[in-house]
């Protein structure tokens, strides 16, 4: 236990750096953009290795060539992660073979729990084209790192919850980001968006 | 006979659905409480209703019961800069003349400590408390895990 936290604390510090790092980078660059504008990193500038649910490896460079539609959670999530990849799941069908050219990444920030196996049991209740990211906490760290999103672990009622990033990530076939879908935007801006990073 | 007619149009429906029935309390009407199926009962399940109070008076729901899980609560789901949380919801408002909807991104019922695996189909009661109008049990019907809510005729 005094381990994870730890590694948890090694984690926060290294994130606590890398956006300190991120924020010196931009201050550098001139003051007219907020922090808020911190974008995430080309995929092929990212650096991690994950496992999918199916158990193949995963790193940043097997997505180049497509377009990357990504977004983190955990499969403990009652509300915001079910309705998400429902949400997705329905934008997928809308799209129809189109969709089949996109890589759909579902990553955990609850990789305790949520294990290979835990991941296959619940990405079975969604559109089989979305593949769930696990691995090592510092793997997760360092995806989360790239992607410039957040996630923390709250302690809640005995047991704990996560906070995390819960827009739905874009990327263009060679790896720039192209946009967000925010978690309260109207939905009917999500297709033109994804269609958007598949032409 | 309001009933009755209700009872008509779920029968006329091609599958009748358990979401779709309203539930009467004082002024207040709750009807599209529905769930979502869980994977095992150790994840957390969740509630969702539609309150309309049709009264002059506020009120708030305060509560929530259910023997399906050991620690009902009410969140909300807060999207700040851009970050999900789910702070705890001390009460919910229900203001006169008004619908409050516990909606997936919005007020939830969070149902900690299942006692069981919540299966499609399957459904079970919810005890909800409000301030002023006191205690009414609904059924709530499980929708499969991609639902987004019931699919009734009144819905919008």
């Amino acid at each position: 236990m005094r381990r994870r936290q730890l590694i948890l604390g090694l984690g926060g510090a290294s994130g606590a750096l890398a956006f300190t790092l991120g924020l010196g980078w931009l201050q550098s660059r001139g003051r007219a953009q907020p922090p808020a504008a911190l974008l995430p990193l080309p995929i092929g500038e990212m650096g991690f290795a994950l496992t999918n649910h199916r158990g193949e490896p995963v790193r940043p460079a097997d997505w180049i060539g497509r377009p990357t539609m990504a977004f983190f959670g955990f499969t403990w999530c009652p509300d915001v992660c079910p309705t998400t990849l429902s949400d997705i799941s329905g934008w997928l069908d809308e799209l129809g073979p189109d969709a089949d050219r996109l890589n759909t990444v579902f990553i955990t920030v609850d990789p305790e729990r949520d294990t290979q196996q835990v991941l296959a049991d619940y990405l079975a209740n969604f559109d089989p084209r979305i593949t769930g990211l696990t691995g090592p906490l510092a793997e997760v760290e360092r995806a989360v790192a790239g992607f410039r999103a957040r996630f923390e672990k709250v302690p809640r009622d005995g047991d704990y919850t996560m906070d995390h990033t819960a827009g739905v990530f874009l990327f263009r076939a060679d790896g720039r980001f192209a946009s967000i879908i925010d978690y309260h935007e109207d939905r009917r801006f999500a297709l033109p968006k994804i269609r958007r990073v598949l032409t | 006979m309001k009933s009755l007619i209700l009872s008509a149009l779920l029968t006329l429906s091609a599958a009748p659905v358990l979401a779709c029935e309203t539930f009467t309390l004082g002024d207040l009407n709750i009807e599209h409480a529905w769930s979502r199926a869980t994977i095992g009962a150790d994840r957390p399940g969740v509630f969702y209703v539609e309150i309309t109070n049709n009264g002059s008076t506020d009120d708030a729901l305060i509560g929530i019961a259910t023997p399906a899980a050991g620690m009902p609560m009410l969140h909300e789901t807060v999207v700040t800069d851009g970050i999900a949380s789910m702070p705890h919801a001390m009460s919910i408002p229900v203001p006169a003349g008004q619908t409050v909807e516990l909606a997936p991104g919005g007020y939830h019922g969070m149902l900690m400590g299942l006692t069981t695996t919540l299966a499609e189909g399957d459904s079970f009661p919810v005890t909800l408390s409000f301030q002023n109008a006191g205690e009414v049990v609904v059924n709530v019907e499980v929708l499969s895990l991609r639902a987004e809510g019931p699919d009734c005729d009144d819905a919008n």
